[in-house]
């Protein structure tokens, strides 16, 4: 078997055991590529069945609307259940990055909004594209891992995991993420999405697209909420997007990549990692792991 | 190194396809506090080019800041992921790394050396096919490489590659490495079930025979650490095995179709291939391998895949599906060896949860044979284990499973111990073999049976289990009863001390291990006269509940009849009829029931009998009149 074969087997094992001993799953879609990887896998692990839990999308009210539109279809054509979340107190207050801040933001619509949404429909086990090659914290975690009643992972007290044999045995108020892409790089990804076929949103392909830079970074001019200093206007670039998340706070790349291999190309011949297009981890090296601690995905 | 080849700018689509045809390769990197272990991986991440330019700048100001080699760069850095522990300057769990070169991709588990953290690396053993031992050059081979190269051959790994480190502190010295080489091949030999051991000479700091043959070592001509890598075969044992696929969940999108899906654990499985799903034992065909790119004719070992059958069967989740020539075993008692992974110690007695692949069962632990002491391997006796600790005993199962020894099959024979109030994972296990195998369920229903041999005989065949103390009267009332069976032309056997001891159990004597294993060979002996039809009467001190029920478990419902011969202490000794209690007094005895060994009495026998109210003769009508009730 190739790397590929055995990494696609392991998460069809992963998704299966969960659909077998939990009580209510749902899969976390956040539109980007690792999140269409899972899908993909998952419609495979339960062939000919649909996969037999909802997907969810927490939804920050500043996606990049190609993702949503994206996410529309992909539910549709797929014939799955689709939940979207939005925090309705972020709602109400009328939450705006450019305003209230990256970490607020953040905080507000994703940390809280996903937790806001395990608890309304009660799911106990809840699927997330992460890989251990993000992030050093994330190398320690967990396949199958426990967070507490607030949502919060102590990585002082993680279970040991032997074999391909996972506990699933949760205390009360316990709930569990599980990661079937944790042993996947990030050039695995493509190089399955490139093998594969699978949907991607267009966002990651170079494409002539209107941008204003600030502090830097280029940022997308989505919709008409970005503020434009006076007499500014949006430059007309090619540039695609190394990852998606809110469109405020998701740097572009000048980029010439318009196709699957291109992307794969460019990303092994660059030396800057995929996360440094991310506000979030600006902050400081550990600033994934608090965040986590603090119940973030 | 050669990963960024020039494919990558020049052809990138040739470049793809070369890449997803590469293999997985896993191995884990044991070494103790300081061998350099986070330093040899952090070496093999940057030689292959897996660090970005930000990472690599960021490693630059650690260094700095944090680091311990006076500004150069530290690559221990690198792997040293949360927060804490980069503070404290030690890895203190499983870390998984991924690099990979032009022919495999490769997955790390990188483990900690220290002593508490066994079960660590234990659980990065788990899933490797290769393990990288490290020892520091100047130290030699140290009580921590012995114990962790045991622990990663406990758990099956096969192939060690002794990466001998810091060569550079040594000058380089061949003999040193020659050494130590034959220090570590002497101790192999005696402790470890390898089939292979590569040793390398290395500096991770300096990157000496990392990637290419280094110029400091001109007498050493073997492979490099990544040239092993690259080459060492991938476990492909598991492909030739026999057929075994655990079912992990049913699919039934409509009533045309029911699949059982589950990951093949071992051999191959062919379109039209007769299968034997465990435990029930029914027989079917392969109607068809189904996957969402198409069904298959064909899959092995490893491959996620869901299977239909010829013939409407019930299969649920835990089931097994193996090949009908050679099926897999049923057993519910079985040996283990223990590896204790939590605060809380190990109970023997107490009731856990027992996890192999997708079985689930509940699972009481017997008493510890023995323990292993990891760092001079010697076994010692004990009552309980306590983290990190391994152990040997009997686990005894609620319900039988369907099983391979783990040395054979580890997804077939290894399994993950579960606290029922904590539902921590809190052990791993290893079956070595089944206390009974008389229902291993390939044994085909025979056209002669039990029953058909009980026919010829006109009797129904019964195990009576005679048990009490030395000269309470067993062999007395045994020695009447076969009598009375006989004239009542009944088909009779016993077994006592005197025709076992002197034969079958020869080599055993009065520990408590050995008559646990006496009374089990008994148990077995009996079982067999129990097929043969016959009535087994057996007459044993017996002094253990859990091996008396041991002997009522491996026996069929009803046929066991446990005959409480209960003799006062004081009575048996007084009549003392071969002067054995004169001499446990004396010392002269040890382990002697009642005196210096416990007699744990049956708390529900079919039949009591109390020797200062009831007569041998009239005992022996007692069990005749239950025999024949019942």
């Amino acid at each position: 078997m190739t790397h590929l074969q055995r990494l696609e087997a392991e998460a069809i094992h992963i998704m299966r055991e969960v659909v077998a001993e939990a009580e209510n799953p749902v899969m976390l879609y956040s539109v980007g590529k690792d999140s269409s990887v899972m899908l993909h896998i998952a419609m495979k692990a339960f062939y000919p069945a649909k996969p037999p839990f909802p997907i969810m999308h927490i939804d920050t009210m500043w996606k990049f609307s190609e993702m949503i539109e994206f996410r529309n279809n992909i539910a549709e054509e797929m014939g799955l259940e689709l939940i979207v979340h939005i925090n309705p107190e972020g709602e109400k207050m009328g939450m705006n990055p450019f305003v209230h801040g990256s970490s607020m933001h953040t905080d507000v619509m994703k940390t809280q909004g996903l937790k806001q949404a395990l608890d309304k429909y009660g799911f106990d086990v809840a699927f997330g594209g992460a890989r251990r090659d993000e992030e050093k914290s994330r190398a320690k975690e967990r396949v199958f891992s426990f967070r507490n009643e607030s949502h919060q992972w102590d990585p002082k007290r993680q279970r040991p995991e032997l074999w391909n044999v996972y506990n699933s045995k949760k205390n009360k108020g316990e709930s569990i993420r599980v990661f079937p892409l944790s042993n996947w790089t990030e050039l695995d990804i493509w190089q399955y999405i490139h093998l594969e076929n699978i949907p991607i949103v267009p966002l990651y392909l170079a494409a002539e697209r209107p941008v204003v830079e600030r502090d830097g970074v280029l940022i997308l001019v989505d919709d008409d909420r970005i503020p434009l200093n006076d007499g500014e206007k949006p430059l007309m670039k090619t540039v695609r997007f190394r990852t998606l998340g809110c469109y405020p706070l998701t740097g572009a790349v000048e980029s010439e990549a318009n196709t699957l291999p291109e992307i794969i190309q460019e990303m092994l011949l660059t030396t800057t990692s995929e996360r440094q297009g991310r506000v979030i981890d600006f902050d400081s090296s550990a600033s994934m792991e608090k965040k986590k601690q603090e119940g973030y995905f | 190194m050669a990963h960024v080849s020039d494919l990558i700018a020049s052809d990138i689509e040739s470049y793809l396809a070369l890449h997803e045809q590469k293999e997985l390769l896993r191995f884990i990197t044991c070494g103790s506090v300081d061998d350099g272990k986070s330093t040899l991986i952090g070496r093999m991440l940057y030689e292959s080019h897996m660090l970005f330019d930000d990472h690599l700048a960021a490693l630059k100001v650690d260094s700095k800041k944090v680091g311990t080699q006076d500004g150069d760069i530290d690559f221990a850095l690198l792997v040293d992921g949360l927060a804490a522990e980069r503070e404290q300057g030690i890895t203190i769990d499983v870390a998984y790394r991924f690099f990979s070169t032009d022919k495999r991709k490769y997955i790390v588990a990188d483990t900690p050396g220290h002593e508490e953290y066994t079960r660590n690396m234990a659980t990065g053993a788990s899933t490797a096919d290769v393990a990288i031992i490290l020892i520091d050059a100047t130290q030699g081979v140290l009580t921590q490489t012995r114990r962790h190269s045991f622990i990663v051959s406990m758990v099956g790994v096969k192939r060690i590659v002794l990466a001998i480190n810091k060569l550079d502190l040594v000058d380089y010295s061949q003999s040193i490495f020659e050494k130590i080489v034959a220090d570590y091949q002497e101790f192999a030999d005696n402790a470890l079930t390898l089939d292979e051991i590569t040793a390398i000479p290395i500096s991770a700091l300096k990157g000496d025979n990392i990637v290419d043959s280094s110029p400091n070592t001109p007498w050493y001509d073997g492979l490099s650490v990544i040239e092993y890598l690259e080459s060492v075969p991938v476990s492909s044992t598991s492909q030739s095995r026999s057929f075994r696929m655990p079912v992990q969940w049913v699919n039934r999108p409509n009533r045309e179709f029911r699949g059982f899906t589950g990951m093949i654990a071992s051999g191959m499985i062919e379109k039209g291939q007769n299968v034997r799903v465990l435990p029930s034992g029914r027989e079917s065909k392969i109607k068809g391998i189904i996957t969402q790119d198409g069904d298959l004719d064909l899959a092995g070992a490893g491959r996620s895949i869901t299977l239909t059958l010829d013939d409407e069967i019930d299969i649920s989740r835990g089931d097994i599906i193996s090949a009908s020539s050679n099926p897999c075993s049923l057993g519910d008692q079985f040996q283990s060896h223990i590896l204790w992974m939590d605060d809380s110690s190990m109970t023997p007695g107490r009731e856990y949860l027992f996890k192999a692949n997708t079985q689930t069962t509940s699972m009481t632990l017997g008493r510890l044979k023995y323990k292993i002491d990891v760092n001079t391997l010697e076994h010692t006796p004990a009552t309980v284990l306590e983290m990190n600790e391994i152990g040997v005993c009997n686990i005894s199962l609620a319900r039988r499973i369907a099983f391979d020894p783990y040395k054979d099959d580890p997804v077939m024979g290894g399994f993950i111990i579960i606290d029922r109030i904590s539902n921590n994972t809190v052990g791993m296990g290893f079956i070595d073999f089944a206390l009974r195998r008389s229902d291993n369920i390939h044994w085909q229903s025979m056209d002669t049976t039990k029953e058909s041999r009980a026919k010829q005989k006109g009797q129904r065949p019964r195990l009576v289990w005679f048990t009490g103390l030395s000269g309470s009267g067993k062999s007395s009332i045994a020695n009447i009863l076969e009598k009375k069976l006989q004239s009542m032309g009944r088909h009779t056997i016993t077994l006592d001390g005197d025709n076992i001891r002197h034969g079958l159990n020869r080599d055993l004597g009065f520990t408590k291990a050995d008559r646990v294993e006496n009374i089990r060979r008994v148990g077995e002996t009996s079982k067999l006269m129990v097929e043969a039809g016959l009535i087994c009467i057996s007459s044993f001190i017996s002094p253990f509940s859990s091996e008396r029920e041991m002997v009522r478990n491996i026996m069929d419902e009803g046929e066991f009849v446990e005959v409480f011969v209960d003799t006062p202490l004081e009575v048996c000794e007084s009549r003392d009829v071969k002067g054995l209690y004169a001499k446990a007094r004396a010392g002269e005895l040890p382990n002697f029931t009642g005196i210096s060994s416990p007699y744990e009495a049956p708390v529900n026998p079919e039949i009591r009998i109390d020797t200062t109210q009831t007569s041998a003769e009239s005992a022996a009508d007692l069990i005749i009149d239950y025999l024949s009730r019942s």
